[in-house]
């Protein structure tokens, strides 16, 4: 090969990506934004294209990222949609303007009021429980109540918790916030930080590892980590238990979505959050991770049901997004790393 | 054409030196813009609960990090380089390894390992038959020793090409000069691969400063952690520039004093060749040094993900690996070759620039062109997307005006973009090693060359080319590897559908799948390799 012909073997695809990635979406074509990771949602978009015609076309980031990329592109954005997997980043984004208020009768029906933005910029579409997990040798059912308890004597040393830098658990302190007013969060969050078992860990993950292997007894984890280890090793000796049944309820928070406030003709994305809402959909979306579905109409995946029914709280899942700073900063205060 | 390079004019090669310098900017001024709007809450909340223990842990890493990576990447790259002992064949190429390995999976494969619930302190408490004691791995030491194994070999192969390429004639003389070989060592060899090294440990010092992935896997908190959970935490992304706006000038103070230890010496090179020191016992301590910082920073974390890819292998591979592979491969090679020319552009540029504030100038130009590296990679991002977009904005409108109709243009997801902002992120990596080759060729070689009737490109060619080919291909390697693993930019600024090996290791790690993330890392490794193999040859061949 000459160095001329190498040259335009180089130039070539360069210059077809150049150029064909500056085309404008065609007409029933949707763009989603998604925090959401491909694996998760690509199955659903393949089946809405098999229905309906509409091909979805996708980038996925971290919720942050897509945030900032909605603002710089402003009234240019491609995007119509945008996905993600927690509240508070979909509370922030109609905060900055970035998503439109919606209305749709089927949207209202199949979303729970407490699971959507009160000013209809977003909807609920998988429900994540963040819920208490224990060893069953080492820990009776009977000791454990509230999330708050977990601050008691009785778990010195005991206690195994995720960072505090994950949205998860900034959510859960904003939400009890919201239950009991930042100083007797404080207080719990202390009392948490001062029965740890070992220094916070970075992943759900490796908490309930550290349970199963004796390293500590309790924790707080997201259902569907629980729900992944039990499948490697159905023998597990760990069970979750749900907290605040007499009271507010399992933390619970979404993935969900919005319209962008770019999208101009709102019509296919509500169609498609819509479909999404629809129990058929549900039931999958949900399934995918293990999540629970935003609609009680809907059966959840045999495994998850096998783990039990739980109340969950009905405060507004926008509160987390509207804490969530103080939420931070309360954790900072408490030595919560 | 006779006239000397240098003749021809500072003023084209500042001018040069400036324009390369301008996209670097574009984050510069989105970062200096932030300050607009300073929010006193926040920052007394953060002088009096994050900052203090943030900046010590950040101290702390960098110059644990710093000393232990120059250390090994020294000693390894002298071994390899001057020595002869069991293995050094294989040992020299395949230190460089752990430079395809992408940090946070060595990070997560030490700690899975190490912790409590780890094989390793399992076994030893069945053994023991209770608790034992164990050392915490998610500790300092714990991430200041993970980090400086993957990073290392950024020292290892500049020094190495020093060792290399300055001749073991200096050597041999100092030692008929009556110095032994430890002195030989500390007195001649070493100072003379000084510029490289420096190079190298400042490569080090920034990369630990901007990671996030290793740190967030031990959930040391940093300065880098820190601009983070404002961002995402506190919902505040002006704050978390201000944040950067420090970090980066701590970096600055750092490349002040990279200047101070090169000394401003003129450094020549030699040819390389010389007889290789035979050590006694010393080179059973050598292979077992260099043998363990392989399976360490190596070898282990590839097994592991070796493991994790047989499980999930069935589920996670399809023939679209092919294009994630086709996809890192083009960005990777085509920003490598890019980025390396723009910096020897750069170093050309400011070697000629005339003196006086033109050499000024370029100088400064060449210290904020490289600043990219030491922001965090998705302020970094960030900083350039926005303003991309912004434009691609203003062009879309004035498009409209003119057909009547929306274009839909997105220049802020084009391969275009996509190459700006890792010459951005990557310039540092690629002058590096190119810089410390050009300090080599003096004014001295040129009025030598020149006196000989060798001149303009005739002289670039056949006198300076021969001399910059070690550099050259470092940087090369470097800037390589580096986009392969990259996350932040490929994410943000890829176009519609474009997934590569960096980006499908995200999907899988956002959600906390290690196991399936195992086989695009895997991926990543060994399309890593090939380079890193092609290049060790051909340093190699230089003896």
């Amino acid at each position: 090969m000459t160095t001329r012909s190498r040259v335009r073997a180089l130039l070539f695809p360069l210059a077809a990506v150049l150029i064909t990635a500056c085309g404008a979406p065609a007409e029933d074509e949707l763009v989603v934004y998604s925090s959401r990771n491909e694996p998760l949602i690509k199955p659903l978009f393949d089946q809405y294209t098999a229905e309906t015609g509409v091909t979805v076309q996708f980038i996925t980031d971290s919720a942050g990222p897509l945030l900032q990329r909605l603002e710089a592109e402003g009234a240019n954005s491609p995007a119509d949609i945008l996905l993600t997997v927690d509240a508070g980043n979909l509370w922030q984004a109609a905060q900055q303007g970035l998503l439109q208020p919606v209305s749709s009768p089927a949207l209202s029906a199949n979303v729970p009021e407490h699971l959507r933005d009160p000013d209809n910029a977003w909807y609920g579409l998988s429900v994540r429980a963040r819920t208490i997990v224990y060893h069953a040798d080492r820990v009776s059912a009977e000791n454990l109540s509230t999330y708050a308890a977990l601050a008691e004597p009785q778990w010195q040393g005991r206690l195994c918790l995720r960072t505090s830098k994950k949205v998860y658990n900034q959510s859960l302190i904003a939400m009890m916030i919201a239950e009991r007013g930042e100083e007797a969060t404080e207080e719990v969050v202390r009392g948490w930080v001062g029965n740890l078992a070992a220094e916070p860990f970075a992943n759900d993950t490796a908490v309930l590892k550290a349970i199963a292997a004796g390293q500590c007894d309790v924790g707080i984890v997201n259902t569907y980590y629980y729900g992944r280890l039990l499948k490697e090793d159905p023998e597990l000796a760990l069970r979750l238990f749900w907290p605040d049944q007499d009271g507010n309820g399992v933390h619970v928070n979404i993935s969900g979505a919005g319209v962008v406030a770019a999208a101009d003709d709102t019509g296919p994305a509500v169609r498609f959050l819509e479909w999404l809402s629809s129990p058929a959909a549900q039931a999958q979306f949900a399934a995918s991770n293990m999540e629970y579905p935003v609609s009680d109409a809907v059966d959840v995946d045999p495994l998850v049901a096998a783990w039990g029914d739980f109340v969950g709280n009905t405060i507004n899942v926008s509160q987390a997004g509207a804490l969530q700073a103080d939420a931070v900063r309360l954790m900072d205060r408490a030595g919560y790393r | 054409m006779r006239r000397s390079l240098r003749s021809a004019g500072g003023g084209p090669w500042t001018a040069l030196a400036v324009a390369i310098a301008v996209p670097t900017l574009l984050p510069l001024l989105v970062i200096a813009g932030s300050f607009s709007d300073i929010d006193p809450a926040f920052w007394s909340h953060l002088r009096q609960y994050v900052l203090v223990p943030v900046v010590e842990n950040s101290l702390w890493l960098v110059a644990g990090v710093a000393v232990l990576a120059t250390a090994l990447g020294t000693t390894l790259a002298w071994l390899t380089a001057a020595c002869e002992f069991p293995g050094r064949r294989v040992f020299q190429w395949a230190l460089l390894l752990p430079m395809a390995m992408p940090g946070y999976v060595t990070a997560f494969v030490a700690i899975g390992t190490l912790e409590y619930a780890g094989p390793v302190q399992t076994a030893l408490r069945e053994l023991a038959g209770g608790e034992i004691w164990f050392p915490a791995i998610r500790s300092r030491g714990g991430v200041i020793a993970v980090m400086s194994l993957a990073l290392y070999p950024y020292v290892y192969l500049l020094a190495r090409n020093a060792f290399l390429t300055q001749g073991r004639e200096a050597l041999e003389a100092a030692q008929v000069l009556g110095m032994n070989r430890r002195r030989g060592f500390f007195r001649v060899a070493l100072p003379m691969a000084r510029p490289w090294i420096a190079a190298g440990a400042m490569l080090v010092v920034m990369e630990t400063l901007a990671d996030f992935g290793t740190v967030a896997a031990f959930n040391y908190d940093t300065f880098t952690t820190a601009i983070y959970e404002t961002w995402f935490g506190e919902q505040s992304v002006n704050s978390a520039l201000q944040l950067s706006a420090c970090l980066l000038a701590v970096v600055l103070l750092a490349a002040v004093a990279e200047r101070r230890l090169r000394g401003g010496r003129a450094f020549t090179g030699g040819k390389a060749g010389g007889r290789r020191i035979v050590l006694g016992r010393g080179r059973w301590a050598a292979a077992v040094l260099a043998g363990t910082v392989l399976t360490l920073g190596f070898v282990a974390p590839f097994v592991q993900l070796v493991l994790w890819s047989a499980q999930t292998w069935s589920e996670e591979f399809s023939s679209r690996y092919l294009g994630f592979a086709g996809h890192s491969l083009l960005l990777a090679g085509s920003a490598a070759l890019l980025v390396t020319t723009v910096a020897l552009l750069l170093g050309y540029a400011r070697r000629n620039a005339s003196g006086g504030p033109a050499n000024i100038l370029a100088s400064l130009a060449t210290r904020i062109a490289t600043l990219g590296y030491a922001l965090p990679g998705t302020v970094l991002a960030v900083g350039i997307f926005a303003p991309l977009a912004a434009l691609n904005g203003l062009l879309n409108t004035a498009a409209r005006a003119v057909t009547g109709t929306d274009p839909g243009w997105l220049v802020q997801a084009t391969l275009a973009t996509m190459l700006i902002a890792y010459a951005v992120r990557f310039l540092a990596v690629a002058h590096a090693p190119v810089d410390s080759n050009l300090l080599r060729i003096t004014e001295d070689i040129d009025r030598a060359s020149k006196s000989l009737g060798v001149a303009g490109w005739s002289m670039l060619r056949r006198v300076h080319a021969p001399m910059l080919r070690g550099g050259l291909a470092t940087a090369l390697v470097l800037v390589f590897v580096d986009v392969m693993k990259e996350m932040p930019i490929t994410l943000m600024t890829r176009p519609f559908g474009w997934q590569t090996l960096a980006t499908r290791v995200f999907e899988m790690t956002s959600e906390g799948l290690w196991e399936r993330a195992a086989l695009p890392a895997i991926a990543i490794v060994l399309v890593g390799l090939v380079p890193v193999i092609l290049i060790s040859r051909r340093t190699t061949n230089a003896f």
